[in-house]
C-alpha cells in the first residue's frame, strides 16, 4: 500500500510556473473567454463569452438574486457561501452588476429562482472556462 | 436591463443550449469531437427534461 502511494507521488506532474498559466486564468475569471482569448483560441474564446455573458444576463433579466455570504447552521453556510462564491466566478459581469447597483430583494417566485440559479451557473461554467484555460497554458491541452 | 418572463420549459431549453456550449467548447480535444459533445449535451439535457416533466405531471396525477 505504502508503496503503491509513493509511487503515485512520484509520478504526479510538478506543477507548472505561476507565470506560464495565472495571467490567463486571471483573464478567464475577469471576462468569460478572456483566458481563451490571451491564449490565441479565439473561436473557443468567443463561443464562451456568448453562453457564459447569455447565461448571466438571462439571470439578470429573469431578477435572480446575488448571493451574500451568511453563516448559520451548516445548510445556510453552505446554500450562502457557496452561492456567493459561484456569483463572484462570473468575474467583471458580476462585479459590474454589484457596482451598477443591482439589488434584487429575495421574493417568491419561479422566475426569480430560475434567475438566482442562472446567476450561479454562469459562475460555475466560467469555472470550467478557467479550467481549460489553465490546462492549455499549462500544455495539457491544445 | 428589461425583465423578462420565460415558461419552465423555454428556461431550461435556454439552459440547456447555454451548459452545452460550455461543456462542448472545454471537454473534448478536437472541434469535431466538441461538436459531437456539445450536441450530445444539449440532446440529453432535452430528453432529461421531457422524462422528468412526464414523471413529475403523473407524479402529480
Amino acid at each position: 500500500m505504502g508503496s503503491t502511494k509513493q509511487e503515485k507521488k512520484k509520478r504526479r506532474e510538478p506543477m507548472p510556473p505561476l507565470k506560464i498559466w495565472l495571467p490567463a486564468v486571471v483573464a478567464a475569471w475577469l471576462v468569460p473567454g478572456g483566458g481563451h482569448f490571451f491564449l490565441k483560441r479565439h473561436g473557443r474564446g468567443l463561443l464562451l463569452f456568448f453562453a457564459i455573458t447569455a447565461t448571466f444576463l438571462t439571470g439578470i433579466m429573469l431578477r435572480g438574486v446575488l448571493f451574500q455570504p451568511r453563516t448559520g447552521d451548516l445548510l445556510t453556510t453552505i446554500i450562502y457561501c457557496g452561492g456567493f462564491i459561484g456569483d463572484l466566478a462570473s468575474g467583471l459581469l458580476y462585479l459590474l452588476t454589484i457596482w451598477l447597483g443591482y439589488n434584487q430583494p429575495d421574493v417568491a417566485g419561479f422566475m426569480h429562482d430560475y434567475g438566482t440559479k442562472f446567476l450561479v451557473t454562469a459562475g460555475l461554467l466560467n469555472v470550467l472556462a478557467m479550467v481549460d484555460a489553465y490546462e492549455i497554458a499549462a500544455g495539457k491541452k491544445t | 436591463m428589461p425583465k423578462i418572463s420565460l415558461s419552465h420549459f423555454e428556461t431550461a431549453l435556454l439552459f440547456a443550449l447555454f451548459t452545452s456550449i460550455v461543456l462542448g467548447v472545454v471537454t473534448k480535444n478536437t472541434d469535431r469531437e466538441r461538436l459531437h459533445y456539445g450536441l450530445k449535451s444539449f440532446a440529453w439535457f432535452i430528453f432529461a427534461l421531457f422524462v422528468i416533466g412526464w414523471l413529475m405531471r403523473l407524479g402529480h396525477g
